[in-house]
């Protein structure tokens, strides 16, 4: 009854707050009416008895508030009414509040974006089942922190499969996708996709269901079993139109019929997003040694851990077999440890430092937009003073003023953030687009928890730009502000303090931003200007694969190639053309482990490794790769004949430090058998990443024919680019089922290389350029604000007789000094946080006095410009003008 | 501000309850009356007057109604509902044991 009554009564005050508004005020007026009639009775006069009655009665209108206050809704009610103040509020200064909305949209925005990317590659768990348990081995040396992470061998991985009991599946993949040919049919054209090779039991043991057919098993997985090949999604929705037919049929790989028998779910994305087809790895190397040489690291190790094994205790057993193998084998690349990493750390573990400077660097941004909004807003409470003491002096609760504050400050961060979370949508479509070569990028998705992450960002904003001017009002006052407006007053410094402050913390961060992108730009451009020790202007590159089927012999492969770069340096503004099985700047593709003919026998334990591309002859002179000593391959040394090899500083630097190379003999085992290579030459460097130093290197002759693979690299006069469909003619006229892959020019190889560094450089000098900016409004608006301020005390010296110049030099440095204090600060800041991003820098250290150097000399800049319009304008005051503002 | 303590609070309802359980009347009738009877001890101010009014009126424990006054003026009459009995009941049992209470202590000393 009483709760049906209190409802009743609550609607009612909902609805009819009006007529109960003006009920309560003529109550209140009876109330006072009659203790007036009383004064009279008591014989007062009429004035006397009006005064009496009203001072006893107390404040009306605080009276009347708190009476209402014991309505329900109130609190409703007085929110609505601050929603309608601050609108108006924002609205009557609509520039202030553009700038404002524009630069929160952008900070919330930016910061959501970077959340969602570091949670989607970094944190959310692989979309696999029980992910926790999934974990990459690796072979590892215990006693060259170096080799941590070395890919794994067939027969090693043969032996692990026996010995352990740490894991429920162990996987064998190749390490990463390589190129095939997938024959055109039906008028498609043959095309260069890339294929990796597993095992039958990485799909079960990742929980991977197919979307269409059926996925490998135990059969297909043998050397005799029926060729088969699985399909991403991507692929088959590109490239056969998504047709269910398509499982069953047969493609051409190689020239090689396999049946597809399977389809993966559109979500499936491993290694790399280039991998497209799927072969089971026993049913495509047919090598004898795949499960006896150690020696061979080609692939790479997924498994599940068993319930209840740790990391260690993996790593341990692992560990202990491995050296088991070791002692086996005591000679030769054979590693005598593993390394368990959980297999998410594996796949994004490099590229984490980078994702979290940009995150953190985003979070920079949002603090500093605060801090400026923040600082805006403290103005204009300041010029807003006289309204506030009279609010406050008329009995105006601290409590109201606040909350009408933060519900400005809050609309001020629910306009930015609504935008801002547009803008994040963007930039995360953006990102993606932009750096579709991160791992897990296609894991990259707006959702639920972004948006909650987004919806954090924005209260947290409303309650820092709010609480800070809320921070500023200063109560108790009241008379002493009333007063002091009147007429113009000495500055108080007590306000103009708290800005000081924010705005040396804002220059402070917006330091610390400038440190680290000027490190990073200078870490990029220290990597752009690497020599990669070839030419790089107009050359064009692109990889060939011979099929196995159809090329057989080394007398078959050599024909090719020789033909395929006879007709190319035929074609008219061809000024060199070459091949080779490894270009510089693409990375590290192949090396082998060796021993030197004329050398003693190594001690136990150790070998010699080297990069080994094969070449043809003409390739140095299409790459400019300078001949230092000796010669280069002769058209003449083929097949059998070509037991010759060309080396290069970094080897013999490593080799032969103290010897001639030239006629020395390197003996390799990994041909079909061991053979041993004469020295004849000594070429230039080149660098297989740009960030890495020259490898020692062994160029072996491609006419050899032991190779079926190459990049042709072709040097031209005009633009390279024209000579891609001529030379993919040519191709197709040799071979119709041969596809061309990989169609760059040096410029686009280095370009990609270069990539990474390139987009945190230049992603963070945007984030750092927009702090600058923001540090300068912020600083231009505190000396404005304090230039108006003190008007009237300019306009008295100005009259005593004080120089322009000294009134100038007085206003700067006051500006100045926030500056100089946050400059010192950051520096000091930056000093500490330089250091976190070590890891991503390139020949720079992170205390680079130049970097810092320029960060300050930039920042000063920026602020003496930004102080220099009002100091200026005060210098310039009319005295008799200034004196008469106020 | 010239507010009551906490502990005058729930006493200023007590007050009020007890006071207008005899018959309805309005604010200025209210607060003359706790005067009268507590022989100019208690003053019941304005500032906590009506808050306390339209309080217990929000609680459903009064209910008001306009009706013509004593000097023939429209005025805010209030009279316990069925609840506010109760209530008063409650508070006054309760106000006695306290009382009773407090006594017992002050005067053992």
């Amino acid at each position: 009854m009483l709760r049906f009554h209190q409802l009743g009564m609550k609607l009612r005050t909902l609805f009819m707050r009006r007529k109960a508004g003006a009920q309560l005020d003529a109550e209140l007026r009876f109330h006072l009416d009659r203790q007036i009639e009383e004064n009279r009775a008591a014989g007062m006069s009429a004035d006397q008895a009006r005064y009496a009655a009203l001072r006893a009665f107390g404040n009306p209108a605080l009276l009347r508030d708190q009476a209402r206050a014991a309505w329900s809704w109130n609190g409703l009610e007085s929110l609505l009414r601050d929603l309608r103040i601050g609108m108006r509020t924002l609205g009557r200064a609509p520039g202030f509040t553009f700038i404002a909305i524009g630069i929160m949209a952008l900070g919330i925005g930016s910061n959501v974006a970077l959340f969602t990317v570091v949670r989607g590659v970094l944190l959310k768990p692989l979309p696999f089942k029980d992910p926790d348990r999934l974990v990459r081995i690796y072979e590892a040396d215990a006693h060259n922190p170096v080799h941590n992470r070395v890919a794994v061998s067939g027969a090693d991985f043969f032996d692990w499969q026996r010995q352990q009991h740490s894991f429920e599946q162990m996987a064998l993949l190749t390490t990463s996708g390589y190129d095939i040919n997938l024959s055109g049919s039906a008028g498609q054209l043959p095309e260069q996709i890339a294929v990796q090779q597993t095992s039958w039991n990485l799909f079960p043991m990742l929980g991977v269901q197919p979307a269409l057919g059926r996925l490998f098993t135990a059969g297909d997985d043998a050397a005799g079993a029926n060729a088969t090949v699985v399909l991403t999604w991507g692929l088959w929705e590109r490239r056969y139109g998504a047709d269910p037919h398509v499982v069953g049929s047969t493609v051409f790989l190689d020239t090689k019929p396999y049946t597809v028998i399977g389809i993966l779910p559109s979500w499936f994305s491993y290694s790399d997003p280039t991998v497209q087809l799927w072969t089971p790895v026993y049913h495509e190397e047919t090598w004898p040694g795949l499960t006896t040489a150690h020696g061979a690291h080609n692939f790479q190790v997924l498994a599940r851990l068993r319930p209840g094994v740790s990391l260690v205790q993996a790593k341990a057993e692992m560990d202990a077999i491995q050296a088991r193998i070791r002692k086996r084998f005591p000679t030769g690349p054979i590693f005598d440890a593993a390394a368990v990493v959980p297999m998410l750390e594996a796949q994004v573990g490099p590229i984490r430092t980078a994702i979290y400077v940009l995150f953190a660097a985003t979070g920079c941004l949002l603090f500093i937009a605060c801090l400026n909004i923040a600082n805006l807003l403290v103005a204009r409470i300041a010029s807003r003073r006289k309204e506030i003491a009279i609010r406050a002096a008329l009995g105006g609760s601290r409590a109201r003023r606040f909350q009408e504050q933060l519900v400005e400050s809050a609309l001020l961060s629910l306009g930015g953030g609504g935008l801002g979370l547009l803008v994040a949508w963007l930039t995360v479509q953006w990102l993606v687009h932009m750096r579709g070569d991160l791992p897990r990028v296609y894991a990259v998705h707006p959702d639920g928890i972004s948006l909650v992450f987004g919806v954090s960002v924005i209260l947290l904003c409303g309650l820092v730009t709010g609480l800070v001017p809320v921070l500023s009002f200063h109560d108790g006052q009241i008379l002493h502000t009333l007063w002091e407006s009147s007429r113009f007053h000495v500055g108080s410094h007590g306000k103009v303090r708290l800005r000081r402050v924010l705005l040396a913390l804002e220059v402070s961060l917006t330091v610390v931003l400038l440190a680290c992108a000027g490190l990073l730009l200078k870490s990029y451009q220290r990597l752009r200007s690497v020599d990669l020790g070839c030419v790089t202007k107009d050359v064009l590159t692109m990889s060939l694969d011979l099929p196995e089927a159809r090329y057989a012999t080394p007398v078959q492969r050599l024909a090719f190639f020789e033909q395929l770069v006879e007709r190319v340096r035929a074609l008219p503004g061809i000024e060199a053309a070459g091949l080779d099985t490894e270009l510089p700047g693409i990375g590290h593709q192949r090396d082998d482990a060796f021993t030197i003919q004329e050398n003693p026998p190594l001690p136990q334990g150790k070998f010699l490794d080297a990069s080994v591309p094969s070449t043809d002859p003409g390739l140095f002179q299409a790459l400019g790769i300078p001949l230092l000593r000796g010669r280069l391959f002769q058209p003449a040394e083929r097949l059998e004949d070509a037991e010759v090899a060309v080396v290069t500083p970094a080897f013999v630097h490593e080799f032969f430090p103290n010897a001639d190379p030239i006629g020395k003999h390197i003996v390799d085992g990994n041909f079909d058998g061991p053979h041993s290579f004469q020295i004849v030459g000594v070429v230039g460097d080149v660098r297989e990443s740009i960030g890495d130093p020259p490898r020692p290197t062994i160029y072996y002759p491609l006419y050899r024919g032991d190779m079926s693979f190459a990049f042709l690299a072709i040097r031209t006069h005009t633009d390279p680019l024209a000579y891609a469909v001529p030379v993919q003619k040519i191709v197709a006229k040799m071979d119709a089922d041969l596809a061309v892959g990989h169609i760059l020019t040096m410029e686009e190889i280095v370009g990609r290389s270069t990539l990474g560094a390139s987009f945190d450089a230049t992603l963070l000098s945007i984030f750092a350029a927009l702090s600058l900016a923001l540090a300068g409004v912020g600083l231009f608006g505190v000396l404005s604000y304090l230039a108006t301020q003190r008007t009237g005390e300019i306009g008295i010296r100005i009259a005593l007789g004080a120089q322009r110049e000294q009134v100038l030099r007085l206003m700067l440095l006051d500006g100045l000094q926030p500056a100089l204090f946050g400059l010192i600060l950051g520096l000091a800041a930056s000093a500490a946080a330089t250091r976190f991003i070590r890891s991503l820098l390139y020949e720079t250290q992170p205390l680079d006095p130049a970097v810092f150097a320029a960060v300050a000399a930039t920042l000063l800049l920026v602020a003496a410009l930004a102080c220099m319009a009002p100091a200026w304008h005060a210098s310039r005051l009319d005295p008799m003008q200034a004196l008469r503002t106020e | 501000m010239g507010k009551p303590s906490d502990l005058l609070q729930g006493t200023l309802d007590l007050l009020i309850l007890k006071t207008i359980s005899l018959e309805p009347m309005h604010g200025w009738a209210i607060a003359k009356r706790i005067q009268q009877v507590s022989r100019e001890v208690l003053q019941v101010q304005q500032g906590s007057l009506y808050p306390a009014l339209h309080r217990l009126e929000q609680q459903g424990w009064i209910k008001a109604r306009w009706a013509e006054s004593e000097t023939g003026r429209q005025a805010r009459f209030y009279s316990l509902t069925a609840a506010g009995r109760k209530q008063l009941e409650a508070e006054a049992a309760n106000w006695t044991r306290l009382s009773a209470a407090i006594n017992l202590v002050v005067s053992e000393a």
